[in-house]
């Protein structure tokens, strides 16, 4: 188990040197065929070289290798390593430093993921074992187009789906109905209110959630089904045991396994994945900020957001595979 | 996925002509044990039919709409729908039916250059990374690894908002480069099985060579996962497009693409025209549910397991 920790950990760092570098050298190329990020800032006006020159410098984006198509440009490589390492993620073109700007959005992305979370884990596990314990019956087959449904349609799809739906036609609906509660209207909004930050996120946090909900249902229904043919369930049915208890006791307890690790590995995901659902629902967390980068062109955000958010997928990733070993002592790692 | 006969799995699924089909179970082969299954049912046949209008949609657009989508006058713009003119009209006023089914050829080109792509490409590395072990597996298998640890969306992002190059094949390129991983991986495990079966064996005790063994009798029996996350990926790249344009990094007009249209109609939808955006999603969500239908069903008749 240790030797296997640490055998995980010495795995980890060239892989995480290596996807850091694969994101340099894209942004690099990127760089090197389309021109200095920096114009952006001038728009339409064409500043002297002097202040361009000056400019570039501040962002590190004055080294003569980025007008070298092609050039690896390793000298940038090791320097920004250096400064990641000493938590300086750069500043955005109103010299923001990009630490600054994470830490206000946090709570906010950080509310969003755990909403997710805790929706696709307590119906992707009730519908899966509901439709587990029922195999093609109705509950079984529901669950089934369901899931298909919840796969097939592009996350953000879904999200402006629901946004016309839930926030505009029933959010109007209950506007005019007085004798409902008025939290309500604070939940079915087409956008994110400060005044409510738990309340704004519930739709939002739910369409985040809403693709990892099948996958989890799927994973609980075949492992639920497969372990329900195994020997011990057999056995602890022939002592007598209540099917209650053999369900929620010895069944479920194998085949929560594998969920418990995917919903792990999901809170790197989906703070990734809210790029897209931050964006649709106007929510100011990480991805509404990398969004709006996007849109605004201001590169050096962009690539210090991308490098913390895959840096937060690794690590999650890493965490949930030496979890495993601990879950799981069936399986023996040399 | 593990195949039970050895003979005759490697009929490719063409052959497959019904007249051939009538021996009984015991002579057919596994793809055309399959292809008897599958067009039996209608969880396969109903999305190969939208599968095939979607096509016909992308390669000839004339055949279902007279209308030109690009005869778009002003005054017209967001009328709801009317005769003549079923999905109504778009903001820049040109007719929704006629932009929603040229809108198929952008996403139908980026959907199959990038499947050909990333199977091409995942399973040339998968067959050489299981087939030869070794030094070349560590390096094809670390390479996964780094391409696996960027998610596809930040690595797309990123990139095409740098070089701000929107165009079909641009935003292919980028979705082949970071989408070829898990192929790789699914080949890779595939051809490790199958590698050590005896009929390999005996093709090498015959003398056969390695590229003999890898074309002969590696390739067609490790293929079939392949092609069952293929045809589910032609449906994951149509969403990628979709995305993409909606974070303002992938197609954009004057390309009409489902992704185009959605994206505009998103900020009209709430203001109280839904047909700008109902229509386009309904044609996306249909054509991504027809292929993952259709790797569901496929994968369902070529596991002998279910059986």
């Amino acid at each position: 188990m240790g030797r296997y920790v640490v055998r995980r950990l010495l795995q980890f760092i060239p892989v995480l040197i290596g996807t850091l570098f694969l994101i340099h050298y894209m942004t690099t190329l990127g760089i090197q065929f389309t021109g200095n990020p920096v114009r952006a800032i001038f728009g339409a006006r064409q500043p002297p070289q002097s202040v361009i020159n000056a400019v570039s410098a501040k962002y590190h984006l004055g080294d003569p290798c980025l007008q070298q198509p092609g050039n690896p440009c390793f000298n940038l490589f090791v320097e920004r390593l250096g400064r990641y390492a000493h938590g300086d993620f750069g500043q955005d073109f109103n010299d923001q430093s990009v630490v600054a700007l994470l830490s206000r959005r946090w709570p906010i992305t950080g509310r969003l993921t755990l909403i997710a979370i805790a929706f696709e884990s307590v119906f992707g596990i009730l519908l899966g074992v509901l439709s587990g314990i029922r195999k093609d019956k109705l509950a079984d087959n529901f669950t089934k187009v369901l899931t298909v449904l919840l796969i097939a349609i592009p996350v953000f799809v879904l999200g402006v789906l629901v946004q016309l739906a839930l926030g505009v036609w029933v959010g109007v609906w209950i506007g005019g109905q007085s004798w409902l509660p008025g939290w309500l209207t604070d939940v079915f909004t087409v956008s994110f209110k400060a005044d409510h930050p738990w309340l704004s996120l519930i739709i939002p946090g739910m369409v985040l959630g809403a693709l990892s909900l099948a996958s989890i249902a799927r994973l609980t229904r075949t492992g639920l089904i497969e372990n329900l043919s195994s020997d011990y369930v057999r056995t602890a049915q022939a002592k007598g045991l209540t099917p209650r208890r053999v369900i929620g006791v010895h069944t479920l307890r194998n085949s929560l396994i594998p969920v418990a690790t995917y919903i792990g590995a999901d809170f790197g995901f989906l703070i990734g994945g809210a790029i897209v659902t931050e964006g649709i629902f106007n929510i100011p967390g990480i991805g509404g900020l990398a969004y709006q980068s996007v849109l605004t062109g201001v590169v050096p955000v962009i690539i210090a957001l991308v490098t913390i958010l895959v840096l937060i997928f690794l690590v999650f990733n890493l965490l949930v595979d030496i979890l495993y070993a601990v879950l799981d002592p069936r399986i023996r790692y040399d | 996925m593990t195949e039970q006969t050895m003979e005759g799995v490697s009929t490719p699924p063409a052959s497959g002509d019904p007249s051939q089909q009538s021996g009984g179970s015991s002579t057919r082969s596994l793809w055309g044990d399959a292809l008897h299954d599958l067009i039996r049912n209608p969880l396969f046949v109903i999305p190969v039919l939208v599968v095939l209008a979607v096509v016909s949609m992308a390669i000839a657009p004339q055949i279902w709409t007279g209308a030109d989508p690009n005869n778009c006058h002003l005054v017209q713009s967001k009328h709801g729908p009317s005769p003549g003119h079923p999905f109504g009209f778009t903001i820049y006023g040109c007719d929704m039916f006629a932009q929603v089914i040229y809108g198929a050829r952008p996403d139908i080109i980026i959907a199959v250059v990038c499947t050909a792509g990333i199977a091409t490409v995942g399973t040339a590395l998968g067959t050489l990374a299981g087939f030869f072990g070794g030094w070349t597996d560590i390096i094809i298998s670390r390479l996964t690894d780094i391409f696996f640890g960027l998610p596809f969306i930040l690595a797309a992002l990123i990139f095409l908002a740098i070089v701000g190059n929107h165009s079909v094949y641009a935003v292919s390129l980028i979705l082949i480069v970071f989408g070829w991983t898990q192929l790789t991986r699914i080949m890779r495990g595939s051809v490790l099985e199958t590698k050590n079966r005896d009929y390999v064996e005996a093709a090498r005790a015959l003398g056969a060579r390695n590229g003999r063994i890898i074309f002969k009798h590696i390739l067609p029996n490790a293929i079939a996962p392949v092609i069952v996350l293929s045809t589910i990926a032609l449906g994951g790249f149509v969403s990628a497009e979709a995305t993409l344009t909606f974070l303002g990094v992938g197609l954009q007009r004057p390309t009409i693409s489902w992704g185009v249209l959605i994206t505009d109609g998103q900020d009209w939808a709430i203001s109280g025209y839904p047909h700008l955006l109902v229509y386009p999603c309904a044609f996306l969500i249909a054509t991504v549910l027809a292929f993952i239908l259709v790797g569901d069903a496929v994968r369902d008749a070529l596991d002998p397991k279910l059986r």
